[in-house]
């Protein structure tokens, strides 16, 4: 149908909604909507507060079960559990922070990388040498990864202590640490200023160069059509218009439901 | 907040303490010894406790039914043992396994309807468990002996102790044996991933279930884990008491290690030292004051044991207002203090 149905070699994107629909007793939060990811690609989701943008990435999470539609992954249809997305290459993160408060930002880090955990409980218990080895390389590569978003001076810290763009960057560290396949940012632009949502689209462009595929929620207009490749606009749970940034910013259903709302 | 102390320097700090403790059982008076015992004895379960609450965020108001479960297991265990004549080691490692045993294995059905409920309801659901236990004693007395409990054939004190510090010293040891191993297993559980998952649970469950982690499994595991910790702790209660029954269990007990995991210092193993030694310290102290006041007999009998839960929950209010990390988040400001100012001492002055 869209060019953006299958990957350049006939691939099967590598997220795939179809129809879905979710309900929440009386109220529609989404109904029917079909988004498509190809591998490697950005691909933004806009709409007005309350237009469903956060409960389409639950579907996909699997913290809610649609009311109808499915989820395909890589062409294949799943019934997403939430604990195991990052086993499937998925890595999310959470509109706001979303961070463990309690913990260094270190170790906020490493938590990102639970599918990595290959030693048992009871070697946890002991404290033997295979679960002591795979902590420590786990710091290492959080450290890394801390290291490329230039925030590991700040791996000891309590994260209620950093100013809020470097917890952003934290969250965003740890939905990175485990290499995924499919990264879904839900309004990474939040609470950031004019310089730092710069550098966050340097960032979200040098994403799928590492093969990785990028679903964008956002709420800043400029960031979106500067780095997706495809946007989706939602609007009351309904898809209202999909395409290119240049052909979403001429729709006029569009500019009435949302941009017009903006410029207003 | 990693990395303050080394993991060498609490190794050391923990094998020097161990063997300083297990010196002073030479010197100390029977008595103390069993005091000793009992510290050893409520460590267990603080310590489990402390993980489940301060770690993992789940609170629990039934850890004293958990003990019980253990003390219970351990009466069964060892009489049954005694009773086909066996003794040595075997009399007292096998009871204390099968305490360990019964207490994961009703943690785990505990932690099972736990990992679906939440604060003042788990906590509800927990305490549901210590208010059962009278009724579940009385009602199979002949298996608990109802309210007189259960008396224990215990394995008494080895042949080369005879003379020297007596049945309270090898009491001591023993639970001092018990607490080591229950703090030195939960201290890496703690320093592991798994401790890292119950933090994660504890602090944001879904952004934990996006990391990856088994929120659920997670929850019931530390659950099992704590209550087997309890397990031990009734286990050594029972042997040391040579008896389990209900009395020894109750409300009070299980309210009893919750404020001593919050006084000494919630979260931190450390702290449920200083709060188990609280425990044994604080109603001795009492005891004697009220006794050098020279009180009516009627008084002194309305204030015994009354006055000690008033005082720890005056305590506990006190701590969270103004020391919300306990004991031990005092110990490390000092810690910290000192530490800085003899940096700044060994630093050179410029000239
Ligand atoms: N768990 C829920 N229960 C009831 N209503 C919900 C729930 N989650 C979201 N909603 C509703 O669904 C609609 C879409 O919400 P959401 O997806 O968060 O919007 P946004 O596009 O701002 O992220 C809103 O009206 C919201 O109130
Ligand atoms: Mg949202």
């Amino acid at each position: 149908m869209t060019p953006h149905d299958t990957g350049p070699a006939g691939a099967p994107p590598r997220l795939a909604l179809r129809d879905i629909t979710v309900r929440f007793g009386g109220l529609t939060a989404l109904e029917s909507v079909s988004v498509t990811v190809p591998a490697g690609s950005v691909v933004g989701i806009m709409g007005p507060n309350g237009a469903g943008k956060t409960t389409l990435f639950n579907v996909v999470c699997g913290v809610y079960k649609p009311t109808s539609g499915s989820v395909e992954i890589d062409g294949r249809a799943v019934r997403p559990r939430t604990h195991n997305l990052t086993g499937l290459g998925i890595s999310r993160s959470l509109q706001g922070l979303g961070l463990f408060g309690g913990q260094s930002v270190l170790d906020n880090v490493v938590a990102g990388l639970q599918v990595e955990t290959k030693h048992s409980f009871f070697e946890e218990l002991l404290a033997l040498p295979r679960a002591t080895r795979s902590e420590r390389e786990k710091k290492e590569r959080a450290m890394a990864t801390l290291a490329s978003l230039g925030i590991d001076a700040y791996a000891a810290a309590l994260p209620d202590t950093l100013p809020y763009a470097i917890r952003k960057k934290v969250s965003i560290a740890r939905a990175l640490v485990s290499k995924p396949s499919l990264l879904l940012l839900d309004e990474p632009a939040g609470g950031l200023g004019h310089e730092e949502i710069e550098e966050l689209a340097t960032l979200i462009r040098s994403i799928p160069g590492n093969g990785c595929s990028v679903v964008l929620v956002e709420h800043h207009v400029d960031l979106v059509m500067s780095v997706c490749d495809s946007i989706a606009v939602l609007d009351f749970g309904k898809l209202i218009a999909q395409g290119t940034p240049a052909e979403v910013s001429a729709n006029p259903a569009v500019t009435e439901a949302y941009l017009g709302v903006d410029a207003a | 907040m990693t990395g303050i102390m080394s993991s060498r320097t609490t190794v050391i700090i923990g094998v020097v303490g161990l063997i300083a403790v297990i010196g002073l059982t030479f010197v100390l008076e029977p008595f103390r010894n069993y005091q000793l015992a009992t510290i050893a004895a409520y460590l267990c379960a603080v310590a489990g406790l402390t993980m489940l609450t301060g770690v993992n965020g789940q609170l629990s108001l039934g850890h004293a039914a958990l003990m019980a479960c253990g003390a219970y297991c351990y009466a069964f265990t060892a009489n049954g043992l005694a009773e086909q004549e066996i003794e040595g080691p075997v009399l007292l490692i096998v009871p204390i396994i099968a305490a360990v045993v019964g207490a994961t294995v009703l943690g785990l059905v505990i932690g099972l309807a736990a990992a679906r409920l939440h604060g003042p309801y788990l906590a509800g659901v927990t305490l549901a468990f210590v208010i059962a236990l009278p009724a579940v004693t009385s009602r199979f007395s002949d298996v608990f002996g109802g309210d007189q409990g259960l008396w224990i054939t215990v394995e008494r004190r080895p042949e080369f102790l005879a003379g020297r510090g007596g049945t309270e010293m090898f009491q001591a040891w023993v639970a001092i044996a018990c607490a080591a191993v229950v703090v030195v297993l939960l201290r890496n559980l703690m320093r592991s991933n798994f401790g890292r998952q119950m933090r994660a649970v504890r602090d944001n469950e879904v952004a934990a279930a996006l990391a990856g982690i088994n929120v659920a499994r997670t929850k019931v595991i530390a659950f099992t884990v704590s209550s087997a910790a309890a397990g031990i702790g009734g286990a050594v209660m029972a042997f040391m008491t040579q008896s389990a029954s209900p009395g020894a269990f109750n409300l009070f007990i299980s309210l009893f290690l919750l404020m001593a995991a919050v006084i000494g210092g919630i979260g931190t193993l450390y702290g449920a030292l200083w709060g188990s030694i609280l425990l044994v310290v604080l109603p001795d102290v009492i005891g004697s004051i009220t006794r050098g006041l020279s009180l009516s007999p009627e008084v002194a009998q309305r204030l015994d044991g009354n006055l000690a839960v008033g005082l720890f929950g005056a305590v506990m209010v006190l701590v969270v207002i103004v020391a919300p990390f306990g004991i031990q988040g005092l110990v490390r400001k000092a810690g910290h203090q000192i530490r800085s100012r003899g940096s700044l001492q060994s630093a050179p002055h410029p000239k």
